[in-house]
Formats: C-alpha cells, sequence, structure tokens
C-alpha cells in the first residue's frame, strides 16, 4: 500500500502530464476572448486612413495623439468626472449601507433575519424593468433626474442586495471569541463593530468595493435612463453618443472605447485574485 | 482597545441578572434595526416602492404623467392579441435557448480543462475574465466593428476563400442579427462562468477521479460521471439564474440593433423600454414587466419545488 505522500507526489506528476490538446483547445478559447481586444487597441493607434486597408492587423504607426483627440472631442474631461463621482458615491455608500446591514444580519440577532436573507436574493435577481418606470417618475418628482446623487442612490439599492450576502457570509465565518472578550470588557455593539470586527472584515470589504465599482463604472440600463443631458452623462452612455458622431472614424472611436474600459481593466489586473475570489463567493454558491 | 466599560451599562452580573440580560437584548435589536435603517430606506425607495407600484401600474391606463385609471385586465388582454409582443416572447425563447447552451458549454469545457492544467491556469483565468470587466457599450462597439461587412471578419473570411457570408451584414440580416447579438452577450458572460465553475469542480473530491481512473476512465468519463455530478447544483443554479436573466434582456440589444432589423431582434426588454419612455404607455409596459415577472416566479417556483422534492439541485 502506497503512503498517502508518495499519493500525493504521485498525483502531483501526474498534473504535469496534461494532453498537449488541452493546452490548444484553452489557447483558443483564449484567442477567442482576447483577439477583439486587441484589434480594439491597435485600431486605436492607427490613423484613420489606414484602417481601410488594414482593419484587423497591427498598426504601422503609433499614432498615440488618437487618445488626446478622443479625450477632447468627448469631452472626457466632464464624464470621466461624472464617472468618477458615480463611481466613488456608490462604493462609499454601498461598503457602509451593506457594512452595517451584514452586521446586523450575522451579529445583532435582529427578528426577521431569515427573511431579510431572502430578500437579498430577491434583490438581487430582481430585473431593473419591473420597477424603473415608477421610479423613473418618482425621480422626476423629486428632482433626481440627471442628478449624478440620484443614479448613486440607485446604485445603492441595486448593488446592496448582493453585497450585503457577500458580507454576511464572510462576518459569519469570522471567528466570533475577540468580539465576545470584547463585549465582556464592557464594549458596546457599534464599539465592537468600529473597533473589532471592520479591522477584521476588511477583506471582505474590499471585495465588495471592487464588485461595487466594476458594477457601477459599467452599468448601462439605468445610466441610459435617468441621466440624459451631456454633461451629466458617465464614460459609458457618453461614448454611445460618440460613436454616433464619429461613425466614419473608427480610430479616434476606438482610442475612446480604450479610455472607458482602461481604469476597470487595470483595477481588475492589479487586484485579480480578489475580484475573482469575491465574485464566486457567497451568492453564487446556491 | 476598547473604551469606557461603564458608558454603556451592558456589563452583565455574574450572577445572571435576568432582567439586565433581556435589556441588553433588547438595546442589541434595536442597534440592529438601526443598522439596518439605511438598507431598508434605501432598498424600500428604489427597488420594494416602485415594484409594488408597477403591480398596481399594471392594471391602469397609466401614460407616465397624470392620473392613471383602473381598467382591470385590459392591458394583459391587449397583451394576448399584441402581435409585436408574441415575436418579442419568440426572440427571448431563442434568446433563452442560446444562453443555456452556448456561454454553459464554453464555460464547461474552459473550466474543466483548466481545472486539469496546472501551468498557466492563473493566465488563462485572467484572460477568459478580461471580458467580463469591460462595459457593454464598448463591447457592442468592438463586434459592431467585427460584424461590419466591408472591414471586419466578414471580408478576412472571404480572402481566405470562405465565401457563404461575403457582403452580408450580420447585424442587417433578418436571420443572423439575433444570434450575432446573443454572441457578443456570451463572448462577455462565458469568461465569468469559467470561474464559477472552476470553484466548483475544485471542491470536487479528488477521490472520485482515481476511482473512475482505475476503471481505466478517460478524460470523458471523468468529466461526464464525476466532475459534471460534482458541480450540478451550481450548474442548475447558473441555469435558473440564466434563465430568469434571459426574459428580460435588454442591453446589448438596446445598444447593437435597437430591436432592429425590422423587429427581428425585438424583445419583452426593449419592448418594454419602448412602451414606457417613447410612446407613453407605462400602464402598458408595466403589465409586459409583470407578464415576464410572472414567468420567472414559475421557473424558481419549479426550482424550489424539485429542491423540496429532494432532488439535490
Amino acid at each position: 500500500m502506497r503512503s498517502p505522500i508518495a499519493n500525493l507526489r504521485k498525483k502531483s506528476r501526474n498534473q504535469v502530464h496534461v494532453p498537449v490538446a488541452f493546452y490548444v483547445i484553452l489557447s483558443v478559447l483564449a484567442f477567442v476572448a482576447i483577439a477583439p481586444l486587441v484589434v480594439l487597441t491597435f485600431n486605436a493607434l492607427k490613423d484613420p486612413a489606414e484602417i481601410g486597408r488594414n482593419p484587423l492587423g497591427p498598426p504601422s504607426t503609433l499614432r498615440l495623439s488618437n487618445f488626446a483627440d478622443a479625450w477632447i472631442q468627448g469631452d472626457y474631461a466632464i464624464t470621466m468626472r461624472n464617472s468618477v463621482i458615480i463611481t466613488l458615491g456608490t462604493v462609499i455608500g454601498v461598503c457602509l449601507i451593506s457594512g452595517l446591514a451584514a452586521y446586523a444580519l450575522s451579529r445583532l440577532d435582529v427578528p426577521g433575519t431569515s427573511g431579510f436573507v431572502v430578500y437579498l436574493f430577491v434583490g438581487t435577481t430582481i430585473p431593473g424593468q419591473l420597477f424603473i418606470i415608477p421610479l423613473f417618475f418618482l425621480w422626476v418628482r423629486l428632482g433626481l433626474v440627471d442628478t449624478l446623487i440620484g443614479v448613486i442612490i440607485v446604485y445603492w439599492a441595486l448593488f446592496t442586495p448582493f453585497t450585503t450576502l457577500l458580507l454576511r457570509s464572510y462576518l459569519l465565518a469570522l471567528p466570533r471569541e475577540v468580539e465576545e472578550a470584547a463585549r465582556i470588557d464592557g464594549a458596546n455593539d457599534l464599539q465592537i463593530l468600529a473597533q473589532v470586527v471592520l479591522p477584521l472584515a476588511w477583506p471582505g470589504m474590499l471585495v465588495v468595493a471592487l464588485v461595487a465599482a466594476l458594477m457601477s463604472w459599467n452599468e448601462f440600463f439605468f445610466a441610459v435612463t435617468m441621466l440624459q443631458s451631456s454633461e451629466m452623462k458617465p464614460v459609458t452612455t457618453s461614448f454611445m453618443a460618440f460613436q454616433g458622431r464619429f461613425s466614419q472614424n473608427w480610430a479616434l472611436t476606438s482610442a475612446a472605447a480604450i479610455l472607458v474600459i482602461l481604469p476597470m481593466v487595470a483595477l481588475f489586473l492589479v487586484l485579480q485574485r480578489r475580484f475573482i475570489a469575491g465574485l464566486t463567493s457567497g451568492a453564487l454558491k446556491g | 482597545m476598547v473604551a469606557s466599560p461603564a458608558a454603556t451599562g451592558a456589563k452583565l452580573g455574574a450572577k445572571g441578572n435576568v432582567r439586565a440580560r433581556r435589556r441588553v437584548l433588547r438595546r442589541r435589536q434595536m442597534v440592529g434595526w438601526l443598522c439596518l435603517a439605511p438598507f431598508v430606506i434605501v432598498n424600500a425607495l428604489v427597488i420594494l416602492g416602485p415594484s409594488i407600484a408597477t403591480i398596481y401600474f399594471g392594471f391602469t391606463d397609466w401614460t407616465g404623467v397624470g392620473a392613471a385609471n383602473f381598467i382591470g385586465l385590459e392591458n394583459f388582454r391587449r397583451l394576448g392579441g399584441d402581435e409585436k409582443f408574441h415575436a418579442a416572447l419568440v426572440h427571448v425563447v431563442i434568446w433563452t435557448l442560446f444562453f443555456i447552451s452556448v456561454p454553459i458549454i464554453m464555460a464547461l469545457l474552459g473550466a474543466f480543462l483548466l481545472s486539469q492544467v496546472r501551468r498557466f491556469q492563473m493566465f488563462f483565468r485572467v484572460v477568459f475574465f478580461i471580458p467580463y470587466t469591460i462595459a457593454s457599450v464598448v463591447n457592442a462597439a468592438v463586434w459592431k466593428n467585427i460584424y461590419d461587412s466591408n472591414r471586419g471578419v466578414v471580408p478576412l473570411l472571404a480572402s481566405l476563400g470562405i465565401t457563404p457570408l461575403e457582403g452580408v451584414a450580420l447585424l442587417g440580416n433578418q436571420r443572423l442579427a439575433l444570434p450575432a447579438v446573443a454572441w457578443v452577450d456570451t463572448w462577455h458572460w462565458w469568461g465569468f462562468l469559467v470561474v464559477v465553475f472552476l470553484a466548483a469542480m475544485q471542491a470536487v473530491d479528488v477521490d472520485l477521479y482515481d476511482a473512475v481512473k482505475i476503471d481505466g476512465g478517460g478524460k470523458w468519463r471523468q468529466f461526464k460521471d464525476v466532475t459534471l455530478p460534482g458541480i450540478r447544483p451550481t450548474l442548475v443554479f447558473v441555469l435558473l439564474i440564466t434563465m430568469v436573466g434571459s426574459l428580460l434582456v435588454f442591453d446589448y440589444i438596446y445598444i447593437m440593433t435597437q430591436g432592429g432589423p425590422a423587429g427581428a431582434t425585438e424583445v419583452v426588454g426593449t419592448l418594454l423600454y419602448e412602451h414606457a419612455f417613447r410612446l407613453f404607455e407605462a400602464g402598458y409596459a408595466a403589465a409586459m414587466g409583470l407578464s415576464m415577472t410572472f414567468l420567472s416566479l414559475l421557473i424558481m417556483a419549479l426550482y424550489v419545488l424539485l429542491r423540496r422534492r429532494g432532488w439535490d439541485v
């Protein structure tokens, strides 16, 4: 009988002998995933005249001025500012709201906790179309249409069911001994939250912040409905208008597209482990 | 580390004074409600309140402004005879069939292969996931360019001698527009599923694979007999989410074709939007939203029922 260690060694050696076909298929899939973005990057660097001759291949020149032109023509000083405000406002609000809610639902024995948890699932999956019509006309009445704060509040509601679910499962997995010790020392619930739980829950909070940032930066449905004047549009919906204006200049449009996606792609590449861990934990376990 | 024990008055007597303990418990619940208050207010204002209002407006002739008159089931009767709505439903069914097959098969394939390799696993995972981080408007623009009949993939294929699509504008073609848009959404979505499936596959008991190996089973049998049953709860949950999400699909169709050409990609999501915000028939649009919500509730009820019946899904 083989010892467990020999077993383990055999296993790891087995894993090295992977059929070449596996890597071939994985490479094909990777090509499918990344090629369109490589073409986009190529085109963003081309002279507009070159695109007609060479629509998919690498550029013969590096025309970096496309980015400066796109920035100016697309009013990115304004739209980028709007997107940053919306994203920061959403992230801060979502962290606060779902942090407090998750703490209450994991530690404070609120009556009806299970009912709340059911709502968290419902709120995560409910389609926007079900409530956007009355919401839009309510926002008109409240003067919140075409304001950044109006959209930020919508995003708070949209994302907090999912992030609360995420944070709650994170908090439930944390050991409670330190909190009990603090309680015996006489700390009250809010002190425990601020001084014991928060420092421990920090990695979970970071994941929530990342998820909220990604979702609010890329959100389309409510942004296109609620923000209509060009001074209020985020980079995403204003890119649509840009595309319409410069439909003949695909080089410029590609550069504008890169400006839209660069912040989130960069954030993802830097923090990808936490991103992936966060998006797949909790809610999707069923 | 923790300040002012006296101020809280929550010090539990060693004797376990029942009254004091109850007071502490009540106090804790009050703090709990306070902590939940922002969540409740925001969700009631944005999601819950307007959702309930939609139920009411679905039975009225509301235009979006002014008064709403109760008209009973009239909107639903109209839906029954609305050919545009019927066509949209058919497109939703096609879209759903596309989404419960193509991205899920691609993601199962990608995740299974990834679970078998060591080298470059991280690299492939990141590459697969990148499209998921990109805004829908940009994905749509990228693929519009690739689909372009003059500068995209079609002339490239033609120059390689593959000509059945030559001169065809994919997004302008009645039959091809819907799958063309569905493919863009798939491209954006499947990498996320890879990560979800991979996480589930990594939790499958390794010994089960060894059992199949000893039986002389190859990779296909390992996948079919161990991996697939092992990730069944995740798979079923993903199928559920996909079906419910497909019922009111909106973003990519609205951005890429606006329901065209000639209604060939019109789905309930875009039709609803048109009635609500362009035709000023908010009541009718609400009835559409309600009908689709009813369908998603049916799907979810089926899921819950299967679970209750003891299906391990």
